[in-house]
């Protein structure tokens, strides 16, 4: 076998060594781990509601993984999907709740939707700005705009924007609301899986296309792979740094869309509870490429959803660790793959 | 004598790749054995199984009657191995002395370092060697040359009588070269063993006693240096005859194309590079600059290409047919006519995860013909990589798929050639380094193709460090030193005196140092 196939197999074999560590540490906490392996299967994906489950929280996660992917391709590490997700939420949020009730979905929506991906690629900007023009390291930056940005949305919302005695805004309109598929369809019941699926797989595709198959693709991964090599061969390496953190940031502000319009109607504290950090080990699984960020996405989403089902067997505390090891185990090995191979 | 290393049949295969096949031979204790071959025909692997950096997957090393298997450099330093790497392995911020005794302290955790040991070691063999060098001063304010004699005083210091050199006249002036020479010579006199690792001809046959060619992993021959010349070398080398000179035809210059005029650099550190440098290139013609690295070269290429350093302060002028270049961007530059092919091919003029296909595409990215929607034609582009594969013989299986870090130095090299010579509507060409690291018989291509472009009517501006390849090339000669053009060989000079080569070299090296 040649080492390119090899490669391939890395993930695979990342997530059989997690199943190991995984079920390791069931059994340490007492309980059969093929008992909770069965009965997480049967809950996403043995139910339409549960593969709605799966499918929603899917959805935020190739979106949020393609916030990092992108920046990636020029070699720049975006930890602050986290950040891009809480501004564009809010963003969406409070958008669809100024919104006159008067006015179309048709127009409605796409506002929302533009205003979250404009909150979100505005955030991931700066740091792109910051990192270009200043030499700040990107890594550092986005970890500090997480922390602005949760300052500044749990400010707004403790102190101007929440309903008396809640910890979330006023509704949005009727009509920003994205339909869920219960409603149009009847598909996955009363799961929160909504049209945001769609759109996801269209910027996905798009995403690819861009990087894959264009000239602006072909200049933005030289600059990434080879900076110095790209500013003799007259490429603005800059310029791409700065274009991929925000379209990251788009794509982070358009899962952010899927949460409130599609599923909260709101924006709540709390909301994002740490998907945009997933995110990270979406793109890393998927080797930051825009179509094999579905895979990676919908494991992650299975276990995500997964997790929870089995809180009567099992504390969520113990999937914490299951969820964070599996992070640290598939990190691990796609860099031991890169080394051997 | 005795049989200092002693090979026989050694083999060594990375996963189904052989490196050395079958390899025997026999280096005489007190002799220079000289290793040649072009790159990738084993040598480096030759000489890691030596050093133990490698095993062998089969055969037996000998190390003076004794049969060795080293697991790591260590044991071959115990058995009396040392080797001088191309990059040197010395601490910069430390001193001369506390450098040669790095790693072999000979002193207890808080024990005193033998330092008067190594200060005395250091005149001692200073004058035995040739290996001047001031013991108490910080390795980095040393020359390359300077540096290169610690590392020799460094094995000196651990007693190796088996020394292994690594290319070391990459980074040697000239006349570095012949001290360094004059160091080996007299390190074999007093009884030890050289190994020379190289690909210049010429320096095995002035230095050592015995050569050993390698091609494709397997030894070619062993023979007395005395009794082979240049030419018969080099077919060994490659497998057919070469031609190690290419002809230069009679140039006609036309009008000026290239007009640099007291063109002075300073970094943002403040050093000056350039001081009023003054030259013209006019079309039709080679200009070779000859020159120690570090003179300006690097800044003058830069300035040229729209990239000095963000702070860098450049006065006077460049143009190009009237037309200023200085402070534009490298884009704009190659708009106007100017093609270039940067000194650092790996790091400036490449893509290597990118196919061939895409690195002939490289800065090109831009020209309309390639261009189809937001994308690129690719059946315009398959057909110009087809064309371009042909006409420069570039080495490769398929170009669309293979990244160009699988190639060949010699066949990366012809890709940005290829890419550069071809631009469209191009009236001046600047070419740095354009062989280095290439095979003698990519070499031959090269050259014979920017002959071509001469005599196509563009004007070249060719930095090289090679000075033979100056003389082979060049109509006119201009001799780089502390930034300016110290002096100037005009073209009657050039073709006079580029029959007597080794003499014009001498008096080229004169103009430089």
């Amino acid at each position: 076998m040649n080492s390119k196939n090899l490669r391939l197999l890395i993930p695979f074999f990342s997530l059989l060594s997690a199943l190991a560590v995984s079920s390791l540490i069931i059994a340490l906490a007492g309980c059969d781990p093929l008992m909770i392996f069965q009965k997480m299967l049967h809950a996403t994906l043995g139910t339409p509601y549960g593969i709605g489950q799966v499918v929603f929280r899917m959805t935020t996660l190739v979106l949020v993984g393609l916030a990092v992917a992108i920046p990636f391709q020029v070699r720049l590490f975006n930890i602050g999907a986290e950040g891009q997700l809480l501004m564009g939420a809010f963003a969406a949020a409070m958008t669809g709740a100024i919104l006159p009730a008067s006015l179309t979905s048709l127009i409605a929506i796409p506002l929302c939707i533009l205003s979250a991906m404009a909150a979100g690629a505005g955030w991931a900007l700066l740091a792109g700005v910051l990192k270009v023009r200043f030499g700040v390291n990107e890594v550092i930056a986005t970890i500090m705009l997480n922390f602005i940005a949760q300052g500044i949305t749990g400010y707004l919302l403790t102190y101007h924007f929440a309903i008396p005695s809640t910890v979330h805004t006023a509704q949005i309109t009727d009509n920003a609301m994205i339909p869920t598929y219960g409603s149009v369809t009847g598909w996955f019941t009363n799961s929160p899986a909504n049209l945001s699926t769609i759109l996801t797989v269209g910027v996905a595709l798009l995403f690819w296309v861009l990087l894959y198959y264009s000239r602006f693709g072909y200049e933005m991964r030289a600059a990434g792979l080879q900076p110095e090599a790209a500013r003799y061969g007259g490429i603005n390496a800059g310029m791409h740094s700065i274009t991929a953190m925000s379209l990251g940031g788009a794509a982070a502000g358009l899962g952010a869309a899927n949460i409130v319009l599609g599923y909260k109607h709101y924006y709540e504290s709390g909301m994002t509870g740490g998907i945009g950090f997933t995110g990270i080990a979406v793109a890393l699984l998927a080797g930051a490429h825009p179509l094999w960020i579905f895979l990676s996405a919908f494991f992650f989403g299975c276990l995500e959803y997964g997790g929870l089902t089995v809180n009567a067997w099992i504390p969520k505390d113990i999937f914490m660790i299951i969820e964070a090891l599996t992070i640290l185990l598939v990190i691990s090995f796609s860099a031991l793959g890169k080394r051997l191979l | 004598m005795g049989i200092a290393v002693r090979l026989s049949g050694v083999s060594k295969r990375f996963g189904s790749f052989a490196a050395n096949s079958n390899i025997s031979l026999s280096v005489e204790e007190g002799t220079i054995h000289a290793l040649v071959g072009e790159n990738g025909a084993g040598k480096s692997t030759l000489t890691k199984i030596i050093y133990g950096m490698h095993q062998p997957t089969s055969g037996e090393v000998v190390i003076q009657g004794k049969p060795a298997h080293f697991t790591s450099p260590r044991d071959a330093i115990k058995a009396g191995i040392g080797m001088v790497h191309q990059h040197f392995m010395l601490v910069q911020e430390l001193s001369v002395a506390e450098n040669i005794i790095l790693g072999h302290e000979q002193a207890w955790l808080f024990g005193p370092l033998p330092l008067e040991k190594a200060k005395a070691l250091i005149r001692k063999e200073a004058e035995a060697y040739g290996l001047a060098v001031d013991p108490d001063a910080p390795v980095a304010s040393l020359s390359i040359g300077e540096q290169q004699r610690v590392e020799i005083l460094k094995l000196l210091f651990r007693q190796a009588s088996i020394m292994i050199f690594d290319e070391p006249t990459a980074v040697l002036t000239p006349s570095e070269t012949d001290m360094l020479f004059a160091t080996l010579r007299s390190l074999r006199d007093k009884g030890k063993t050289v190994i020379l690792i190289t690909h210049k001809l010429d320096e095995v046959l002035a230095v050592a006693d015995t050569v050993s060619v390698m091609r494709k992993g397997e030894i070619v021959g062993t023979v007395p240096a005395a009794s082979v010349t240049k030419p018969e070398l080099a077919r060994m080398m490659v497998g057919r005859s070469v031609l190690l000179r290419v002809t230069n035809p009679l140039p006609s210059p036309g009008e000026t194309i290239l007009n640099i005029n007291k063109l002075s650099f300073r970094t943002p550190k403040g050093e000056e590079r350039l001081h009023d440098l003054t030259l013209n290139v006019r079309a039709g013609e080679i200009y070779g600059i000859a020159g120690v690295e570090g003179n300006g070269q690097s800044e003058l290429l830069q300035a040229l290409w729209g990239l000095a350093a963000e702070g860098s302060v450049i006065s006077g002028d460049a143009t190009l047919k009237g037309r200023s270049i200085i402070g534009k961007k490298p884009a704009e530059i190659a708009l106007m006519g100017v093609s270039h092919t940067p000194e650092n091919r790996l790091r400036h003029a490449v893509i290597l995860d990118y196919t061939i296909s895409e690195n002939l595409l490289f800065g090109r990215h831009r020209e309309h013909s390639f261009h189809q929607g937001m994308g690129f034609n690719n059946r315009t582009i398959k057909s110009y990589t087809e064309a371009m594969i042909s006409e420069y013989d570039i080495r490769c299986t398929s170009p669309d798929r293979q990244p160009l870090s699988a190639l060949s130095g010699g066949n990366q090299q012809k890709v940005v050639l290829a890419r550069e010579l071809n631009r469209p509507g191009i009236s001046l060409l600047i070419l740095a380094q354009p062989t280095r690291g290439v095979d003698i018989g990519a070499i031959e291509t090269i050259h014979k193709k920017i002959i071509e472009a001469r005599k196509s009517g563009m004007a070249i501006l060719l930095v090289s460090s090679e000075l033979e390849e100056i003389i082979a090339l060049s109509t006119r000669i201009g001799c780089l030193y502390k930034g300016s053009i110290r002096h100037e060989f005009s073209q009657e000079e050039v073709a006079l005196k580029r029959e007597a080569e080794h003499e014009f070299e001498k008096e080229i090296g004169l103009h430089i140092t």
